[in-house]
């Protein structure tokens, strides 16, 4: 293990890297472009490749022949450019193939701006792109773990042959901190990927492969549907991550994900200090939702939810907690952050204080 | 006794589902004994589109990735970058190429990418049932040009290998045809031509193939063949547009 000073976007860059993905293709959109220039810099030098891609619609594709060869490969854009993936994305699940897309989330609808946002849940977790199909999204709240879900992320495309998603914003990119980041390749658990035997590499000594979405036989393509449903059914069972602070005995959650859970951390610990029975949940992976953490909501008497948007994720939390107790929401949008003295307020009016 | 004709072993023993008449089954059978010929079939990753030849995995007994539309060029890249020393071709037709997926073909085109494209130019969109595509002649009556294209309203038939020749990544640029035994030879040779440029890591290539569509075109097979004579070539002129000294 060393200890580096690092920037969110070269994170990425870095734990793609450990964990042998060899293959970056991007197109420069704010406020991630540190991503591709880092791969630019990096991946030549440890024998991959770089391709600024002539369109966010290139790189996916490119992203999706190359994971057809079985290397493992990724991009990275932000809202407006994750939009024109969209249509690859959907081939690639479709497809069943592994590979790793970063979203450094920035304001919109539309060109919005190049602040940071979490407007792109509904986007990362509910589809975005056509048909019946989920992401596994991971949503780191640090540059550490910026750098440890993108090895997970690998880990857990290949495991499931399906692509995985960063989920950060403009702030997580942009900002600094001390990582721990690993020495050699040899150390890392998540380096080395399964054996795929499904891969178009060219026919020698074996039947040929083929990597195919079209299936015209309705039966066919229902059998599909259910088979790619049965695999997002176990990986619901087996992946869901989430973080508990200060739970155990709280009256008022407050649940929130990325760059928002830190500050509503913050305010957790205010409330405690001002005697309220405060706590955080902070979901890791926004799909699979950990709605197991909402189980046991006995000493709880009310529920915030805390998004850099509108209510996105908060659709969620109403459907784990089913109405058992009160779910308000808290949003700031368009490039601001939620204070956090003002998710104390709110937490004051759920406690009636 | 010896040997004349045998089976193509890059081609699948399948009965096409293309049109009577349609050129696509004999294109296919020259990619085919080209990549026989050329001992090329274990190596080979072929990207088909989507359009009439989207089934490509059902006709050919090698590796095939189905891409999106138009994007064929972009998965060909994303192969070739990651197997340099496989052997990777797209097979598009003229609304996948020319229309929806004109920016990844210039695009690949212009990296210089290893990889060939088998440009199949019928005119019109086959498998959705004969609207204007990009390549539709002047005039020419398609079920989205009822009246006949014209330039005024839906503009010109793009030339795809002569707008490629600026380019310096594109360095073997052909149109061949298909509509009778001497074309068919000599698309073969230029197939052969643009696979080996491929083999000796030149850059990009590309063979276009004018080709019929009698049932869009509303014609029997023959007709259709007549009036490719008559009106595509013209058009559509036939020959190297672009090749590079010492590949044959």
């Amino acid at each position: 293990m060393s200890r580096v000073l690092m920037k969110g976007n070269d994170a990425i860059g870095a734990g793609a890297i450990a964990v042998n993905c060899r293959y970056y293709y991007g197109y420069p959109i704010t406020p991630q472009n540190e991503i591709g220039e880092y791969m630019a810099r990096e991946l030549p030098r440890a024998g991959g490749v770089f391709i600024q891609a002539e369109s966010e619609v290139a790189a996916i594709n490119m992203v999706y022949g190359t994971s057809a060869t079985g290397a493992r490969v990724m991009t990275s854009s932000s809202g407006p450019g994750i939009s024109l993936k969209m249509e690859g994305i959907s081939y690639i699940a479709a497809a069943e193939l592994p590979c790793v897309i970063a979203n450094i989330m920035r304001g919109g609808p539309g060109l919005g701006n190049i602040a940071p946002s979490q407007s792109d849940y509904f986007q990362a977790t509910k589809g975005g792109g056509h048909g019946d199909y989920r992401l596994i999204v991971l949503a780191p709240s640090s540059v550490q773990e910026i750098y440890d879900f993108t090895r997970i992320a690998f880990y857990l495309a290949d495991k499931y042959r399906n692509p995985a998603v960063i989920l950060g914003d403009g702030f997580l990119g942009q900002m600094m901190e001390v990582v721990e980041i690993l020495d050699s390749e040899a150390d890392d658990d998540y380096a080395t990927g399964p054996e795929k035997p499904w891969a178009t590499t060219g026919c020698e000594g074996r039947e040929k492969n083929v990597i195919n979405t079209l299936l015209m036989e309705p039966d066919q393509l229902e059998a599909h549907n259910w088979k790619l449903n049965r695999k997002y059914r176990q990986i619901a069972e087996n992946e869901k991550r989430v973080v508990m602070y200060r739970t155990e005995d709280a009256e008022i959650l407050v649940v929130s994900f990325g760059i928002a859970a830190r500050i509503s951390r913050e305010a957790v610990d205010m409330a405690r200090s001002e005697g309220i029975k405060a706590g955080l949940i902070r979901p890791i992976t926004l799909w699979p939702f950990p709605d197991h953490a909402f189980n046991d909501l006995d000493s709880v008497k009310g529920i915030l939810t805390v998004e850099m948007n509108t209510g996105q994720m908060l659709e969620d939390v109403r459907l784990s907690v089913n109405g058992r107790v009160p779910v308000e929401f808290y949003g700031r949008t368009g490039g601001n952050l939620p204070d956090s003295k003002d998710v104390l307020e709110e937490i004051k009016k759920i406690g009636g204080v | 006794m010896s040997t004349v004709l045998k089976k193509t072993r890059s081609l699948e023993d399948a009965a096409l589902h293309y049109c009577p008449g349609c050129s696509h089954g004999v294109v296919h059978r020259l990619v085919g004994e080209a990549i026989d010929e050329m001992d090329l079939r274990e190596q080979t990753v072929g990207i088909a589109p989507v359009g009439c030849s989207v089934f490509l995995d059902a006709y050919f007994d090698f590796d095939i990735i189905q891409a999106a539309h138009g994007r064929a060029p972009a998965v060909a890249t994303g192969v070739k970058r990651a197997l340099p020393d496989r052997f990777v071709f797209t097979y598009q037709g003229d609304g996948d190429l020319a229309s929806i997926g004109m920016g990844e073909l210039v695009h690949a085109a212009a990296r210089g990418e290893r990889i060939t494209i088998i440009f199949i130019n019928n005119t019109n969109y086959g498998m959705t049932g004969g609207q204007m595509a990009p390549t539709t002649l002047e005039n020419q009556v398609t079920t989205t040009t009822p009246e006949g294209r014209e330039a005024r309203l839906s503009g010109y038939p793009i030339r795809v290998p002569e707008l490629l020749c600026s380019l310096q990544g594109a360095v073997y640029l052909s149109r061949v045809s298909v509509h009778n035994p001497k074309n068919i030879n000599k698309a073969k040779k230029s197939i052969k031509k643009a696979f080996q440029v491929q083999r000796d890591g030149l850059g990009f290539s590309l063979v276009e193939i004018l080709s019929v569509c009698p049932t869009n075109w509303r014609m029997n097979p023959v007709q259709s063949i007549q009036w490719l004579e008559e009106n595509m070539i013209e058009v559509y002129p036939l020959g190297e547009l672009k090749t590079v000294q010492g590949v044959s």
